[in-house]
């Protein structure tokens, strides 16, 4: 520990707990992973329970027949392995004669997938051989017993990265899916600054080109993405550390950090932002009135929460009293934790029932919790933001800043327009 | 190993969710990993519940796998003891758990808690929700009812309303209404809003009123062998159903049946003439057995309907399901595979669908209206308003859900009278659901692919579904001018008519030739 008082979170110490986790698994962010990639079928193998989460999770049904389902072990499978990689095959071929239009099958795993170990690996390796080259089939775990909600899109894109063509050109890899349109803003900008050969993990088609190499650098946009670094890192491309593009200083630092390693002007790099950043700074202190002196209580949800914790406390003048977080990267959130000042307790993992005792306690002015847990608190007397939404959202980049206060201030206008107890 | 898009029915641990959520002072310990939490919003989002639902997930993770996961039990069940203090345990696992056979029952029987641990078994991989929660409510009650004295003045229970049902929460007060009026109390409504210390009570009713057999009818049956309680078999939704039901319970009881049924309107608006529009519409019937049979009686003999098809998801109820389709005339639906139920719909094309909110999406995919008879249950199916499905206010309630979906009457004349009006046209649908109307399928040729929207009309002619006939541009242009709500049978009709006689080509000649043969 260093002596003197701690200037930043980047040094505080983290509270580390075990016990229930009211979270999600990572199967969860095939909700969104599979709107991205067009041509991608997820495939989870595993129970009943997991097609109900998915289901459940996303809320609504999807008006279509969606690019994922289920293949439900049943007490057969279960019995004997050779049987359940025949069941599979069986059940692939039915599915990719049915959809022709599928040219990237992802086998995800589950919790009673990892536990009877049963082989993914070698049921995508099989696979791919029998349709190459029509159809590509990757293999990741969506696992609750080994992933958290958005760890899942991590565990899909790192999967991803060993067959990713290789490059020894220069490259911006841009790693996170993003929103379409929040992706097209971003390409906007990198464009503007004059910054070349720009891809995107995961492309929202097979056919898009997406290469790696010891020449590649790559940013991310979620914070989330640890093994896919890691696995970037393998291939030999170099990480631009910065803090996550949320609000429009978060904006700015990320794209600085990339300007800066492409030595783009900084004259150009002023001009290229003024304006969408003068847009970004307007819209987020319309909302930031309503959230200025407050305080906010994160509940782990999405790991998200760091850089999110940043933005309401520096933009939107928020006192952050406990900032939990599934997992801390602080190689990936550290750039955010240096941003932040020391004070509000950083946990990591979660005992639910000691945090809701913590967060009663502390009865924050916004507490950001999962679904499962909002109701509760709003009966306690609490104003909550569900964090999913965050995750469902728009929120990147300039043009989204404005959205993403607003979403944390809506709560909060809502609670002070209801007249509750009016016919008194 | 079966692929399933979506699924009528959660896992049997969410079946026992729904029991000890529905209770007070019961605390559900599952051993389960990180993620099956999902299962809380169920109950805090779509029935918007204030509470958490009292259960307690181990939360194991891969590294603790064959390191100390029955440890990890022992800790979170002492720990949801200590910090919730209820009156009964119920332990359990969730399917991951089974897999690692922990024995979460035999584990929790040691600890010496000082309560009553009620161990579950569930199996995952073989059984579903509705079983999960027939199951523990049964369990819960083998457990904890003993015989008592009879109440001094003629009383029952009412069995099988757990959380999140289809509209439990306004069946109670209708039947306890319409009991009430025959002199009749109530005990104890379980296991929605019991206790376990009213468990221990339920042997002081006279009888059991069955509600939903799907979620009591093993306790019920225990109560009848070991407590000598006789239990209702009609389940009073409908106008017939609940006068049936109040002759079976006249005649356990020996009262005398009194029906005030002066607020009853169901009858009366099918007979008055606006409905008159109704007759013969034909309806494709799906949902949980007990709400889909008793969707199949109004329908034909309380709104005039046609039964093209009926069916239900839970195998459970396959064989009177079964029976009463055959009195129909029918084969039964007995599936959870919702494509095999689009599959079915799609083919019969019925003018209406009453279904799940699953049919509800079909529905809206084949641009069929649909009302929702039955769970699973989606944030809609917890209106603010008092909207039973059983009793006589149930039955009103029945007739307005029902027809709403519907064109009216004389709008379904002028719908077709006025097809061109740039307002008032099918395209703009029913003129009390705002704009969204649904635009008929250009081709009958296949579904679209994937969330594709269908390829626009081409030029030329239209290849019908079997791919052998064609339409002619000008009786497609003419099959456009029948109204949408009856275009998909006139196309189907046509098709039949038109492959039974080897016709190749469909002109307006054959789809008039077709209207007459299939005229009745």
């Amino acid at each position: 520990m260093p002596d003197g008082p701690i200037q930043s979170c980047r040094d505080a110490p983290i509270l580390k707990e075990r016990g229930q986790r009211e979270v999600f698994c990572g199967l969860t962010s095939i909700i969104w992973l599979h709107r991205k990639m067009q041509d991608a079928f997820f495939l989870v193998v595993g129970s009943r329970t997991c097609a109900h989460l998915l289901q459940s999770a996303a809320g609504v049904m999807i008006f279509a027949e969606p690019r994922f389902g289920t293949a439900i072990l049943e007490e057969t499978d279960l019995a004997g392995m050779a049987d359940a990689q025949d069941e599979l095959d069986r059940e692939v071929n039915r599915l990719l004669s049915r959809r022709p239009d599928i040219k990237q099958l992802f086998l995800v795993g589950s919790c009673p997938s990892e536990v009877i170990k049963l082989d993914l690996a070698k049921a995508a390796e099989r696979l791919t051989q029998k349709f190459a080259p029509s159809v590509r089939v990757i293999n990741f775990s969506g696992s609750g017993i080994e992933t958290t909600f958005t760890q899942g899109e991590d565990a899909c894109l790192a999967a991803m990265v060993p067959v990713l063509e290789q490059t020894d050109q220069r490259e911006l890899l841009v790693v996170g899916a993003l929103p379409d349109v929040v992706e097209d803003q971003m390409r906007g900008l990198l464009s503007a600054l004059g910054i070349q050969n720009v891809s995107v993990l995961p492309a929202s088609t097979v056919n898009q080109r997406v290469c790696v190499g010891e020449n590649t650098v790559f940013a991310l946009t979620q914070p989330f993405l640890g093994d896919t670094h890691a696995e970037l890192e393998r291939r030999g491309a170099r990480h631009l550390p910065a803090p996550f593009p949320f609000g429009a200083e978060g904006t700015t630092a990320w794209l600085r950090v990339i300007a800066t390693e492409f030595g783009v002007d900084p004259a150009l790099f002023e001009q290229v932002i003024a304006a969408p950043k003068a847009r970004a700074e307007k819209a987020v202190s319309q909302a930031a009135a309503q959230l200025s002196g407050k305080t906010v209580f994160f509940f782990p949800d999405s790991q998200l929460e760091i850089p999110l914790a940043r933005f309401l406390t520096r933009e939107c003048g928020m006192r952050a009293i406990e900032v939990g977080a599934p997992y801390i990267h602080k190689s990936l959130v550290g750039p955010d934790l240096d941003l932040m000042e020391a004070g509000p307790i950083l946990s990591e993992g979660q005992d639910v029932d000691l945090q809701l005792d913590r967060a009663l306690e502390a009865r924050a002015d916004l507490t950001v919790c999962g679904l499962g847990l909002a109701n509760p608190l709003e009966a306690e007397g609490l104003t909550t933001k569900w964090a999913i939404e965050l995750v469902f959202t728009p929120v990147h980049f300039y043009e989204q800043a404005g959205d993403l206060a607003g979403l944390f201030s809506r709560p909060l206008r809502r609670r002070a327009i209801l007249r509750r107890e009016a016919a008194e | 190993m079966k692929l399933t898009v979506w699924t009528y029915e959660g896992p049997p641990h969410v079946g026992a969710m729904r029991v000890a959520t529905g209770m007070k002072g019961l605390h559900y310990v599952l051993h389960a990993p990180q993620g099956d939490t999902y299962a809380d919003l169920l109950f805090t989002m779509i029935e918007r519940r204030d509470h958490r639902p009292p259960v307690t997930y181990t939360t194991f993770q891969a590294r603790d796998l064959g390191a100390d996961t029955a440890n990890l039990f022992k800790t979170a069940c002492q720990d949801a003891y200590d910090r919730f203090q209820p009156e009964a345990l119920i332990v359990g696992a969730s399917c991951t758990a089974e897999l690692i056979q922990d024995d979460p029952g035999g584990m929790a029987e040691t600890m010496g808690l000082p309560v009553p641990v009620i161990p579950l078994e569930l199996p995952s991989y073989q059984r579903k929700e509705n079983f999960g929660a027939d199951e523990t409510f049964f369990q819960i009650v083998k457990a904890l009812a003993k015989p008592i004295d009879r109440s001094a003045q003629i009383s029952c229970n009412l069995i099988g309303v757990t959380g999140l049902g289809f509209r439990h929460r306004d069946d109670i007060a209708e039947i306890s209404g319409l009991l009430s009026d025959m002199g009749i109390s109530v005990n104890v409504v379980a296991p929605m809003g019991s206790s376990p210390s009213d468990i221990k009570r339920l042997g002081a009713a006279h009888f059991n009123v069955l509600m939903y057999p799907e979620t009591g009818e093993m306790a019920a049956r225990w109560l009848e062998r070991e407590l000598g309680q006789p239990y209702t078999k009609i389940v009073p939704i409908g106008v017939g159903a609940t006068r049936d039901f109040i002759a079976e319970v006249a005649q356990i009881t020996g009262l005398d049946p009194v029906v005030d049924d002066s607020r009853l309107r169901l009858p009366w608006y099918s007979a008055s003439v606006d409905s008159t529009y109704l007759t013969g519409k034909r309806v494709f019937i799906f949902g949980d057995g007990t709400h889909a049979m008793a969707a199949a009686r109004i329908a034909r003999d309380e709104m005039g309907f046609e039964v093209v098809g009926m069916g239900c998801y839970n195998r459970e109820m396959a064989r009177p399901m079964r029976a009463l389709a055959k009195s129909f005339g029918l084969d039964a639906l007995i599936t959870d595979d919702y494509l095999e139920v689009e599959q079915q719909i799609e083919a019969l094309a019925p003018e209406m669908i009453l279904g799940t909110q699953m049919e509800r999406h079909i529905g809206k995919r084949l641009g069929i209206p649909c009302a929702v008879i039955s769970a699973p249950v989606h944030v809609q199916d917890f209106p603010a308003r008092y909207s039973p499905q059983m009793g006589f206010e149930g039955a009103n309630v029945i007739f307005d859900t029902w027809v709403h979906p519907l064109v009216m009457g004389l709008e379904e004349h002028l719908l077709h009278m006025f097809r061109d009006d740039f307002e008032f046209n099918d395209a703009a649908g029913a003129s009390h659901h705002g704009g969204h109307g649904v635009a008929d399928k250009p081709q009958s040729t296949s579904r679209a692919v994937g969330d594709s929207q269908p390829a626009a009309v081409e030029a030329g002619a239209v290849h019908a579904a079997d791919t052998q006939t064609i339409w002619l541009i000008e009786a497609e242009k003419e099959l456009k001018k029948i109204p949408f709500f009856v275009r998909g049978k006139a196309r189907r009709n046509t098709e039949t008519y038109a492959a039974s006689r080897g016709v190749q080509e469909i002109s307006i000649d054959t789809l008039y030739e077709a209207k007459a043969h299939y005229a009745q």
